[in-house]
């Protein structure tokens, strides 16, 4: 999709802090996550925020937080040239606390990735998901999102 | 892909009310705007208000109103209620000899089915109102981008 302006329409009142995560939040991350997933993957999560928590200008990994609790995450990056593509912004992992969900914090943090897109000069932003993760699917449709001009293929090796 | 008539016809009823649930629409209001058969059009109404996704209210201003979730009502919802729509998997009306040639072509249009059908349980009713709204037709057309509505999920 075009990373092209948007307005939050946050309730105010429920609105959270969205911020680049900190080495503080990973044991949350990691317990988010498994309480969405019903799998612990603590090395993943560590090792995910020692290459995207940093300070790389084209990496993200922000968090959205209210009241000292976690309501989420998003992680995602500025790739350039792969699969042919010209520089575009690619989500790969988004979650919400299912307590904390249909209350703006999932487009609160999409907003935010793409405000950090746009800082490094793309103007589209890009993600896959499973065809059977419904509400994640329909969470990125409904923040413009569509089909894009690639196709993903796989095959199993013998 | 291409829906029923009756298919339509609901999804241009259930996206016309649920663009303003406090507004109460007649039938022919509905079937005028759309050039649609307003029999038909009577009859697709009453089955989505069996559904619980409309009700109608009798009297003088008396019409339909969207009483669904349209954060959770996706287009499959509404479509399942008017036609059959799924993989066809291994019981489709596909010509299927029983050849090899044959079940590679089930396996290829099976594909196409299950983007289609992840598509339509994907997108809300909210969803199409945005995209209702964004009229991205008219930027492909003239180069603009679309207007974009703020979103809250």
């Amino acid at each position: 999709m075009k990373a092209t302006k948007t307005t939050a329409a946050v309730d105010a009142g429920a609105a959270s802090r969205i911020r680049p995560a900190l080495a503080a939040d990973v044991p949350s991350i990691i317990a988010l996550d498994e309480e969405v997933t019903g799998l612990a993957k603590p090395n993943y999560w560590r090792d995910m925020f020692e290459l995207y928590g940093g300070r790389h200008k084209e990496r993200f990994f922000l968090v959205a937080e209210r009241q000292d609790r976690l309501d989420g995450f998003v992680i995602g990056e500025t790739r350039a040239w792969e699969f042919g593509s010209p520089p575009c912004g690619w989500i790969f992992a988004i979650q919400i606390r299912p307590k904390g969900r249909l209350k703006g914090v999932g487009t609160q943090l999409f907003n935010a990735i793409c405000d950090s897109f746009r800082k490094t000069g793309v103007v589209n932003v890009r993600t896959m998901l499973a065809r059977e993760n419904t509400i994640i699917l329909s969470f990125f449709r409904s923040q413009g999102m569509m089909a894009g001009p690639f196709i993903e293929l796989e095959t199993t090796l013998d | 892909m291409k829906l029923q008539k009756a298919t339509c016809f609901a999804l241009f009823a259930v996206l016309e009310l649920a663009a303003d649930p406090t507004r109460q629409l007649a039938a022919a209001e509905i079937a005028n705007k759309y050039g649609i058969s307003l029999h038909h059009l009577a009859k697709v109404l009453r089955d989505l208000a069996r559904a619980r996704i409309i009700e109608s209210a009798r009297g003088v201003g008396g019409g339909y109103r969207f009483i669904g979730n349209p954060k959770r009502l996706t287009l499959m919802d509404v479509i399942e209620l008017f036609e059959p729509i799924e993989s066809d998997g291994a019981d489709g009306e596909h010509p299927r000899p029983n050849t090899s040639v044959g079940y590679a072509l089930r396996v290829v249009l099976n594909e196409i089915d299950e983007l289609s059908l992840a598509t339509f349980r994907s997108i809300t009713i909210s969803t199409m109102l945005k995209i209702v709204d964004q009229r991205p037709w008219l930027a492909a057309a003239s180069g603009r981008k679309p207007r974009k509505r703020a979103a809250r999920v």
